[in-house]
């Protein structure tokens, strides 16, 4: 690792702390008021509907959604502070790599980026090696990511954001279209990220059986958050077997409540 | 601006680029086919030749690197590299100033080739240093991938970017001199062309083809042709933001 001074963040403080987050999109408030913490070295899951304002959270959270307002700490900083850039590993939705480079062209050019220069030439070689063993694509490291399946491409996207041993992972849906194989595969690489290297990674999914494989879940619907807690609790509270039967009470219930809140209809006077 | 990501950028454009070989061969051939035919169609007046050859010789990759410039900074747009880029520690100037680097090495094979097959092969007569025809040209395409910068902001689409091609390059192509003096033209077309680049860019390369030396006119064309590109860079970087919508 470079030898510079980052500053720690404590083991007891969480890795992202939101109160009042609201986000704008046209004329569409897309995030409403969130207030939650992810805490640190832990798989913390978001997990809604498509369209519920995953992605929004994930892009204001590492810096690149314009329009938001409240406050989001991300490592002991506000979203976006360029003292962050280096510390933060994002994937997108869709696999953000060149098609027309091969897969180490890829990682050879952001990891440039990341370490630039000759002095840094050799942690730049391992870096790429050791992300390239991490997403198990070391023997397709010479074919043009255009060339490559979906599945390997959204792992080269991947392998990317690990490129700068990031202390916050944030993946968009990074397991959408993969087989079961890879999927397991994947998540396996996830727990091994937080437990070896500290990694605290907010991985959002719009499907619920990934939820039972986090530490700890944000449940989001229509740009609110319906429950921040573990997969157990959430379980426990709701009598549920699963964190989708928990899911599927908490948006009945909050159903329920709106239909109740609202006023009755009144007739019109003729 | 940190010059090992500059040049890391540089490399990697370029890098892009010899895995489409196709558009390599297009962008440096077909200007050295366009010149070799514009020689033959003026076969009986070769003083034309002269003149609008020399012009064109400026234009070529002002107009190649508008349309690759453009359509590079929309694909990075588009395939998210941009915003990955935007979430590193990469400054807006490094990756323009990558971009505009690789591209003017480009334009520097595209311009050398093409120079030489219309003095060598083509008998153009140019009276300055065949030198001085490829600086011009080089501030040309200079200014081509900064102006290609600057409305790629506005494409949302390849569809788009290809049309401001006729919108942004052709009004400057019928004002620049190229087919008539601009002294010639309505006074408030000529007041027009007086604030457009490529003006400029003809106007260097017509003194390269009457002086042995570089002029004053000479020095001032191209002066601001060079600020013209700095200006267009300028501005492209101020409409790449990290925070979108």
């Amino acid at each position: 690792m470079m030898n510079k001074t980052r500053p720690a963040v404590p083991a007891t403080g969480p890795a992202i702390q939101a109160k009042a987050l609201t986000a704008v999109r046209g004329t569409r408030t897309v995030l409403r008021g969130l207030g939650f913490s992810v805490p640190p070295g832990r798989i913390t899951g978001l997990l809604g509907p498509s369209g519920c304002g995953k992605s929004t959270l994930l892009r204001a959270i590492v810096g690149t959604q314009a329009r938001t307002t409240g406050t989001l700490t991300v490592l002991g900083r506000p979203a976006g502070h360029p003292a962050l850039r280096d510390r933060i590993g994002y994937v997108t939705q869709a696999p953000s790599v060149y098609d027309d480079l091969t897969v180490r062209q890829n990682l050879d050019y952001f990891a440039a980026v990341l370490h630039p220069g000759r002095a840094h030439r050799a942690t730049r070689a391992t870096a790429v090696d050791r992300a390239l063993a991490d997403v198990d694509l070391s023997d397709r490291a010479d074919a043009l990511a255009g060339n490559l399946s979906g599945g390997q491409r959204s792992r080269v996207s991947l392998a990317v954001a690990l490129l700068g041993t990031p202390e916050l992972l944030v993946l968009d849906e990074p397991t959408v279209g993969l087989d079961p194989v890879l999927r397991r595969d994947l998540w396996d690489l996830f727990h091994r990220l937080a437990a070896d290297r500290g990694t605290t990674i907010l991985v959002s999914s719009h499907v619920m059986d990934e939820a039972e494989r986090c530490h700890r879940l944000l449940l989001m619907r229509d740009g609110r958050l319906l429950a921040d807690d573990t997969p157990e609790n959430l379980r426990r509270d709701h009598g549920a077997p699963t964190v989708e039967a928990a899911f599927l009470h908490l948006v009945d219930t909050a159903n329920t409540q709106a239909t109740a809140a609202a006023p009755a209809p009144v007739q019109e006077p003729r | 601006m940190n010059t090992a990501r500059t040049l890391a950028t540089a490399a990697r454009v370029l890098r892009q680029l010899t895995h489409d070989p196709r558009t390599i061969a297009l962008m440096l051939l077909v200007p050295v086919v366009l010149i070799t035919l514009l020689r033959f169609v003026f076969d009986g007046s070769p003083a034309v030749f002269d003149a609008t050859g020399a012009s064109l010789l400026g234009i070529f990759p002002l107009v190649t690197m508008f349309l690759v410039t453009s359509i590079a900074t929309l694909r990075e747009r588009t395939s998210g590299t941009l915003e990955r880029l935007f979430t590193m520690p990469i400054g807006k100037g490094d990756l323009i100033a990558g971009y505009a680097l690789a591209f003017a090495a480009l334009a520097a094979v595209q311009a050398a080739l093409a120079t030489a097959t219309a003095l060598w092969l083509l008998d153009l007569t140019v009276t300055g240093s065949p030198w001085l025809l490829l600086l011009v040209a080089l501030l040309d395409a200079l200014l081509g991938t900064a102006l290609g910068l600057f409305v790629s902001a506005f494409a949302a689409s390849e569809f788009q970017a290809v049309q401001f091609m006729p919108a942004v390059i052709f009004p400057q192509l019928l004002l620049c001199g190229l087919f008539t003096p601009r002294d010639r033209m309505h006074p408030a077309l000529e007041a027009v062309s007086d604030v457009l680049p490529m003006s400029y860019a003809v106007d260097g390369m017509n003194e390269v083809l009457r002086h042995t030396d570089a002029t004053a006119d000479f020095l001032r064309d191209v002066l601001i042709v060079a600020g013209c590109a700095l200006l267009g860079l300028a501005l492209g970087a101020a409409t790449l933001r990290r925070r979108t919508p």
